[in-house]
């Protein structure tokens, strides 16, 4: 039980389970296999970060690089899922939705309502997102809030290995279209991960750590990020309830408001910019359905209103870290009025 | 190995083949020009943009298809619906919003749509078919079935990039996919002699290393000839074929077009090269088919059509517990 | 060197992958006299809140970790002697052993070694703990019941490894075993810890079932009298007519952990023990591939209708080992009256603050029956 291995290694492992699962899985994407037409090796990379790596021998023809042509294969990813494949396109970075949002979010999320529910579409859009590898403006956003406010997707960010495994099998086996978000900065990051198969499902939130002061709500990498803060704010006796609530659509709104109910307080922790992001829907939801059990005012820790600054020192102050979680939440414990 | 279906050679359909395909344009026709008339009278509802005119591209195309295959449409699209087998009644139902119709009133017009019959449905996105066509001939290349996709889209999606990066991965990927680009002279109102800066939109193809094809649109052998070359070339394992359809529509862009900006090529096309008096010209004198069965068949389209309009507007509407079903398959 | 009077609290292992526990709560004061059984602490993990029970009797002179803390496992966390030591002994030991924690110095005190063979076709995770062969000393083997696995034994396996070898095992089905369970019959199931035994060459082991695993023990000992030594019965499945078939549908169905925690609240006398986490670990097994057709099979076993499906106490009637049976009073899932059927046969331990996980709620009273029965009953 206790084999501990990386983001990037569950990630991969999923991959190779539900391919092996279900032969209508394949992989689509730029440079998937890496180095297609190319004089040397044909799986040269696995994708640039190398999720893919190794599936290229082991399951041929089910692999597939793509031209640098996200509308193209992003669509056509779509386009099978309609047709009995389930495929898993890797939109390299987040970032390059832009490129290709379309078949997205009119395509793919439309279909069932459109098609008066007769449309099933399996799809995957693996993507990278968040920031913290000095990858500047273009390359290190954190987006999933514009997935989220489109009906017809689901949304995941998985916050550990164990998260990225099991809910990358539910969303490969999940019946509705997927935006599958990663964050970069974590493909390294270890953690116990079974070996065998399972899914986790969605629209269930991760109860990190149980504590009766505050509620923390962190999405993605923010949940590594409020746990570490929940540390040190144990440290000072404050017991801080951290919730992860894995997808952002649908989102596991019951839990988050167990827990304001019984802790009073609540603070947000989201990666993304500050307008329409999950820190405004959470604090909207809590403050409507909640009100009556808030002891103080919700606070959101957010990034700032800006693109994503390449210098170090710039965006080492961009990402919200432990220090800004613990200062909100003290702020929110220590709230009179 | 690839299965490959026994295509008739164009111009070697059989009796019945032929009467399948001109009850096919002259249900489009009919359909069509319901729609209009009774557009006029206010009781559909949104925006209606209507194929009449393009008969012989979507049957004649559409005529060597089957259960396998899939096409994906374009804001014009109850022709290519009613081509690839959609219910002309359901459609209808459709297009009035009501319950019965073939999206249960939640897609309209301008998106009917039959999964079941390889119908993607026609889209409100300019050039939102192609790459879905990508996809489902990779589909039917993955399962090894011998189906195509096809592709139809106007010029005006002939400039977009999704339509462009689609005919590229086609080619790179060696796919089962045919792009039919029907040419009707105008993208909304803007003609295609300006907005599409080659000559002739198959010119393309040699761009994306594939055969560029162009024919006439108003006649269904020429349609069929070409797109069953293509279809067979692409059944077994020849890659994808783009296919320029030129013609003229009948209507405006969408139902209420004045269309100040057009000539009097309509008058012209109805009177000299419809489609339909063409292809009954062409099998009465040849004596492949009698003129009075071609007059059964439009007698029994225009009883159709007629009850197609009388049960859409009988039928309910959808009703609140409808709005927010169909979403998620769960969720 | 350290007068062998004093004695050292140590950080326990619960469980394989536990490094360090935090310390929570002090429960004794410095100067109580403790005995052998007492709650001194409660302490932490990643995995699970438990309270260390006392093996060591004397006066509690010093505390080395505070609250909040985070204690190496084998690291000292109080200090046990006679009134007779002296401070300055004490306090030298004090000081000693917060040095050994700040260095790091603190080696892992060999917790349970995982490790797993085939029986029937199926992979048997195990886990074994303790520095006296099975050669030397008959080893006790601990089965678990119905959607558990072999950590739930560790309070129990830790205390019990002094004098013997310690295994649990994962039935198939859970753990971290193979998922298909076959028919799911008892038979399966009792012959596939025969089978253990035969994979590791255990010639005679003392058995200690829970639940399930008490009805799977009694089956063995009925089957293969020659190879048990004695038999420890945990609020056994299989004695007298009364299951909460609802908690067992329930435990099942849960496909969420907001569906499985009322659930588990079932299987304590104290609810505040079905924490959120316990439910989330839980779910961690529910959700591997395989899991729910297990459990749904195995449900098939266990019921009869509402009825339990399971008949123990015939089978118990050919079983000559030594016997002890342990109950707690707030047992929800099999009620304590079950014990009636055991009227005659044995003296029922009934423990008045513990539910249905008699050995996670008081494992040093389990602890002592199972060493009773062990002892020859």
């Amino acid at each position: 039980m206790a084999r501990t291995i990386s983001y990037r290694e569950a990630l991969n492992e999923a991959l190779r389970q539900e391919m092996h699962r279900d032969s209508s899985v394949i992989v689509m994407g730029e440079d998937n296999a890496g180095g297609a037409g190319a004089p040397g090796a044909d799986d040269a990379w696995g994708g640039v970060l190398g999720v893919t790596k190794g599936l290229y021998h082991e399951f041929p023809g089910r692999v597939l690089d793509t031209p640098i042509s996200e509308s193209a294969f992003v669509g056509a990813a779509i386009g099978a899922a309609t047709r009995g494949m389930r495929p898993v396109a890797e939109l390299m970075f987040i970032d390059f939705m832009g490129v290709c949002f379309d078949q997205i979010f009119n395509q793919a999320a439309k279909f069932r309502y459109m098609f008066g529910g007769k449309a099933v579409t399996p799809v995957v859009i693996r993507t990278m997102y968040g920031a913290g590898l000095r990858a500047a403006a273009q390359h290190s956003q954190s987006l999933y809030p514009i997935f989220t406010t489109v009906p017809g997707l689901k949304v995941v960010v998985p916050s550990s290995p164990y998260e990225a495994k099991g809910l990358l099998a539910q969303a490969i086996r999940d019946d509705d279209p997927v935006i599958f978000c990663e964050h970069k900065a974590m493909y390294d990051a270890v953690g116990e991960v079974p070996e065998e198969s399972y899914t986790i499902p969605f629209g269930e939130a991760n109860i990190v750590r149980e504590g009766e002061d505050v509620t923390i709500v962190a999405f993605g990498r923010m949940v590594s990020v409020a746990a570490q803060a929940a540390d040190e704010l144990a440290a000072s006796g404050v017991q801080a309830d951290v919730l992860d609530p894995r997808t952002t659509s649908p989102l596991d709104t019951e839990s988050i408001l167990e827990s304001v109910e019984n802790t009073g307080r609540l603070v947000v922790v989201d990666e993304a910019t500050p307008r329409c992001n999950l820190a405004t829907d959470v604090a909207a939801l809590v403050a409507k359905e909640a009100f009556g059990a808030l002891r103080a005012p919700i606070e959101m820790v957010t990034a700032p209103h800006t693109p994503v600054p390449f210098s170090d020192a710039l965006e080492d102050l961009y990402i919200p870290d432990a220090q800004r979680v613990v200062n909100a939440t003290k702020s929110v414990v220590q709230w009179q009025r | 190995m690839t299965e490959t279906l026994s295509t008739p050679a164009a111009g070697e359909l059989n009796a019945e083949g032929l009467l399948d395909a001109y009850r096919t344009m002259r249900t489009i026709r009919v359909f069509e020009e319901r729609v209009h008339d009774e557009f006029a009278t206010g009781e559909i509802p949104g925006f209606v943009h209507l194929y009449a005119g393009e008969e012989a591209s979507a049957t004649g195309v559409c005529s060597h298809l089957d259960a396998r295959d899939s096409i994906a449409s374009t804001h014009r699209g109850h022709g290519h619906c009613i081509a690839k087998g959609v219910d002309p009644v359901e459609m209808m139902a459709e297009i009035y919003g009501k319950r019965t119709g073939s999206c249960h009133g939640k897609g309209g017009s301008m998106h009917i749509a039959d999964l079941s019959k390889g119908m993607l449905g026609a889209n409100g996105i300019v050039g939102g078919g192609p790459p879905l066509i990508c996809g489902t001939a990779l589909a039917a290349k993955q399962q090894n079935n011998g189906g195509v996709g096809v592709a139809f889209f106007g010029d005006g999606a002939s400039n977009q990039g999704t339509t462009l990066e689609s005919l590229n991965l086609a080619s790179v990927w060696n796919l089962p996919a045919i792009f039919v680009a029907e040419n009707n002279g105008y993208a909304e109102a803007t003609a295609s002699t300006w907005s599409v800066a080659a000559d002739n939109i198959a010119d393309r193809a040699a761009g994306f290393g594939m055969p560029g094809v162009i024919v006439d649109g108003f006649d269904f052998f020429a349609v069929h000839e070409a797109a069953g070359e293509a279809i067979s070339r692409a059944r077994e394992g020849g890659g994808p074929t783009l296919i320029e359809v030129k013609f003229t529509r009948y209507f405006g862009h969408f139902e209420g077009d004045q269309q100040a900006y057009r000539a009097d090529e309509v008058a012209n096309a109805r009177d000299k090269l419809d489609c339909l008096k063409r292809f009954r010209a062409r099998v009465t004198e040849s004596g492949q088919l009698e003129s009075s069965a071609l007059d059964t068949v439009d007698s029994e389209v225009a009883a159709l059509i007629e009850s197609a309009v009388t049960e859409a507007k009988a039928a309910p509407k959808p009703t609140g517990v409808d709005l927010e079903t169909d979403v998620y398959v769960s969720y | 060197m350290t007068d062998e009077r004093i004695e050292r609290v140590t950080m326990p292992k619960w469980g394989l992958s536990m490094q360090t526990g935090k310390l929570t709560e002090w429960l004794v004061a410095e100067g109580d006299v403790i005995t052998s059984g007492d709650d001194l602490a409660e302490i932490d993990t990643d995995k699970i809140a438990g309270t260390l029970e006392s093996s060591w009797a004397g006066v509690l002179r010093k505390f080395v970790a505070e609250v909040g803390d985070d204690v190496p496992v084998g690291g000292t966390i109080a200090v046990i002697a006679p009134p007779e030591v002296p401070d300055a002994e004490i306090d030298t030991l004090v000081e000693q052993a917060r040095e050994e924690i700040a260095s790091g110095a603190i080696e892992d005190a060999g917790g349970p070694v995982a490790g797993s063979v085939e029986v029937g076709g199926r992979n048997i995770r195990y886990t074994s703990l303790g520095s006296v062969s099975p050669a030397e000393a008959d080893p006790v083997v601990l089965v678990h019941g119905y959607g558990g696995d072999g950590d739930s034994w560790l309070f129990v396996q830790e205390p019990l490894s002094a004098e013997r070898t310690a295994y649990t095992i994962d039935l198939p089905g859970h753990g971290a075993s193979t998922k298909e369970v076959g028919d799911g019959s008892l038979r399966m199931l009792a012959d596939t810890v025969l089978g253990f035994l035969d994979a590791l060459e255990l010639e005679r082991a003392h058995l200690v079932g829970h639940s399930l695993g008490g009805a799977i023990v009694t089956a063995v000992a009925a089957a293969a009298p020659e190879r048990v030594a004695s038999l420890s019965l945990i609020a056994p499945a299989g004695f007298g007519d009364q299951i909460n078939a609802d908690y067992l549908r329930g435990f099942a169905s849960a496909g969420s952990r907001r569906e499985l925690k009322p659930h588990l609240t079932a299987l304590f006398a104290d609810p505040a023990q079905a924490t959120r986490k316990l439910a989330d670990d839980l779910m961690k097994f529910k959700r591997l591939d395989g899991v729910d057709k297990a459990l749904s099979t195995l449900l098939g076993t266990l019921l009869a209708g509402d009825a339990p499906g399971i008949d123990a106490a015939t089978l118990l009637e050919q079983v000559t080992a030594p016997l002890a049976v342990v109950w707690g009073r707030a047992d929800q899932v099999l009620p304590v009256a079950n014990a009636e059927a055991l009227a005659g046969r044995v003296e029922v331990r009934v423990l008045e603050a513990a539910g249905h996980m008699a050995h996670m709620e008081q494992p040093a009273e389990v602890v002592a029956e199972v060493r009773r029965a062990i002892g020859g009953g």
